[in-house]
């Protein structure tokens, strides 16, 4: 039994505070870690990996590393490991950082080839390449092919996407998407980016301070109302959806999610593709009657599930059901007096805007 | 110009500098990782140790190490003991003599370019699956090349260069002790100056040739990626 587990338990001491977590993750998809910076979700990672020495235990899908009795070396634990940075190794020329690890993997051990690698993370035409010579989002791309190659039983990625600027970004999050479902392969995502965990995460463990704070499936680890103090201003849910219906005239598509239809831009995406869409809490708005004649043209019938204080003593967070789909909404909590709003309430919930993500 | 004397210290000298080179770089490695490395109270006192040769006069090393090698140092007795015999005046001596003398020129830039080498790199290797001994020799000592070069550099010019200590426990033997250094100052003694001249002209070149050499691959230790 657990085989298809993730489990962490790891204690040790750091500058300001102990890291103490004790973990059970899904053998499979993407965890994201999300915190804010110091919160020690990088010193568990390390941990992980067997770079920083700390007591307890870590077994992924049946493999023990480590536990009270003893503790693999780092060479010896089955890793991908992606650093903040994205260092290559100065002296060797992309292929050749490439293959420093493959060369190392036992033969019979070798799922990815270096082919797929080089093909999955398109960086065919920098092989010959001397490491300076290449940009930022390519250096971090040969950084993601050359832990791939390693065959890893879990790819651990450290804030991969911090050093680059936006452009760079939105080059590389495609590939991200691509590995965990291409590839069976686990991947933990340190990261504090909310945007990245609404497009990558299928789970969630939200850190402070050294300890879990939160650790469940992402869409209903986001609308869970003793998370947005953490997210303020990003607060958001995921909601995943299949593409129903375009509209070619006005480039929208429809898409089907358990409670209900929405309608999004076309990014493109074919009829029943699987996709994502998040929800900003500040793109929802709550009303007691339906607006007939609104530019917004997602509504639906919602009940007032749970409201909550946050950050600002002026916003609340409301979260309401529509169907079984939780949706979250920032409102003043003047609006929230003047509506009256109770759990239990019925109501209608306008969300003005909706972005897909995958 | 190069008489039978002159060629033969050119050549005890080429040979000293060189097996000196060549045991420099393999003490100087351990000796330079571990201080690169070490988080030991003992860091301080022991590279301290390894530059007490800049600061010192050579006759003092020289002094010290007759007594510690001649017959009545432990060294020496142990060497006798041993059936090596007495190291002062012989090319044993001076080699180990030299090696000392000569030590910090090469753990020092070893150790610069280990300390600039980092911790990533040797955790990427680690992740890569490299053993501790594989990382040294696969990412450590190919990053460190710049310094190695230095390293080099020095400690054959440096030992090329020597004279007090040579002149305390090498003496003055033909083929056996005595270096450029020494017979230049035999030359000169002997108001032979047109033989010190040669040899001097030659220990000059040299010098410029080395320091040349040096500040050419100095720049290279600054590329990073």
């Amino acid at each position: 039994m657990n085989d298809n587990r993730i489990k962490a338990r790891f204690l040790t001491t750091l500058e300001s505070f102990s890291l103490d977590v004790d973990l059970d993750l899904p053998g499979e998809g993407v965890t994201a870690f999300f915190g804010p910076s110091g919160c020690g979700k990088t010193t568990l990672l390390r941990c992980i990996a067997g770079l920083y020495p700390a007591s307890g235990n870590f077994i992924v899908n049946g493999d023990s590393w480590q536990d009270d009795s003893f503790s693999l070396a780092t060479h010896k634990r089955s890793i991908g490991y992606v650093f903040q940075e994205a260092h290559l190794f100065p002296h060797l020329n992309v292929k050749k950082n490439l293959s420093y690890g493959l060369s190392r993997v036992k033969p019979n051990d070798r799922k990815v080839s270096l082919d797929d690698a080089i093909e999955l993370l398109g960086i065919g035409h920098l092989l010959n390449r001397h490491t300076t010579e290449i940009s930022g989002g390519e250096r971090q791309r040969v950084a993601i092919a050359q832990a791939l190659v390693m065959s890893p039983k879990i790819l651990l990625m450290d804030e991969p996407l911090a050093a680059l600027d936006l452009k760079r970004k939105k080059e590389i999050l495609p590939y991200i998407e691509r590995l965990s479902e291409s590839l069976n392969l686990p991947i933990l995502y340190v990261t504090h980016s909310a945007d990245e965990v609404a497009r990558l995460a299928d789970h969630l463990v939200v850190m402070e301070e050294g300890k879990v704070l939160v650790s469940g499936p992402l869409s209903e680890t986001l609308a869970r109302l003793d998370l947005p103090i953490k997210f303020g201003e990003e607060s958001a849910v995921v909601l995943k959806a299949s593409i129903v219906e375009h509209d070619k005239q006005w480039h929208l598509v429809r898409a089907a999610f358990p409670g209900g239809n929405i309608w999004a831009r076309n990014m493109g995406h074919d009829l029943n593709a699987p996709v994502r869409l998040r929800v900003l809490a500040r793109d929802v708005s709550l009303a007691l009657k339906k607006a007939e004649q609104s530019s917004i043209q997602n509504v639906f019938p919602a009940v007032v599930d749970e409201i909550s204080d946050t950050e600002h003593l002026a916003i609340k967070v409301v979260r309401v059901l529509v169907g079984d789909t939780a949706i979250l909404c920032r409102l003043t909590a003047r609006s929230v007096a003047n509506l009256d709003l109770k759990v239990g309430k019925k109501v209608w919930a306008q969300i003005k805007s909706v972005a897909i993500i995958d | 110009m190069f008489n039978d004397a002159n060629l033969a210290a050119i050549v005890l000298t080429l040979k000293l500098a060189t097996v000196v080179t060549v045991l420099l770089l393999i003490i100087g490695t351990p000796l330079a990782w571990w201080l690169a490395r070490t988080k030991s109270r003992l860091k301080g006192p022991v590279s301290a140790l390894v530059a007490m040769p800049i600061v010192l006069p050579p006759t003092v090393i020289g002094f010290y190490l007759l007594l510690l090698m001649g017959p009545n140092g432990v060294v020496g007795q142990f060497t006798e003991a041993i059936g090596i015999g007495y190291l002062p005046f012989t090319f044993a001596g001076l080699v180990v003599a030299s090696l000392l003398y000569s030590l910090p020129f090469v753990v020092q830039p070893l150790h610069n370019s280990f300390e600039n080498i980092g911790e990533r790199p040797l955790e990427m290797a680690a992740v890569l699956r490299a053993a501790p001994l594989d990382r040294f020799f696969t990412i450590v000592i190919p990053m460190a090349w710049p310094g190695y070069l230095t390293a080099m550099i020095l400690g054959f010019a440096h030992t090329v260069g020597e004279f007090g200590v040579v002149l305390m426990i090498g003496g003055n033997i033909p083929g056996a002790t005595q270096v450029i250094s020494v017979q230049i100052y035999d030359h000169v003694e002997a108001l032979d100056y047109a033989s010190a001249h040669s040899l001097s002209g030659i220990m000059l070149a040299f010098s410029f040739i080395v320091l040349l050499l040096l500040y050419s691959v100095r720049p290279d230790r600054r590329s990073k990626s």
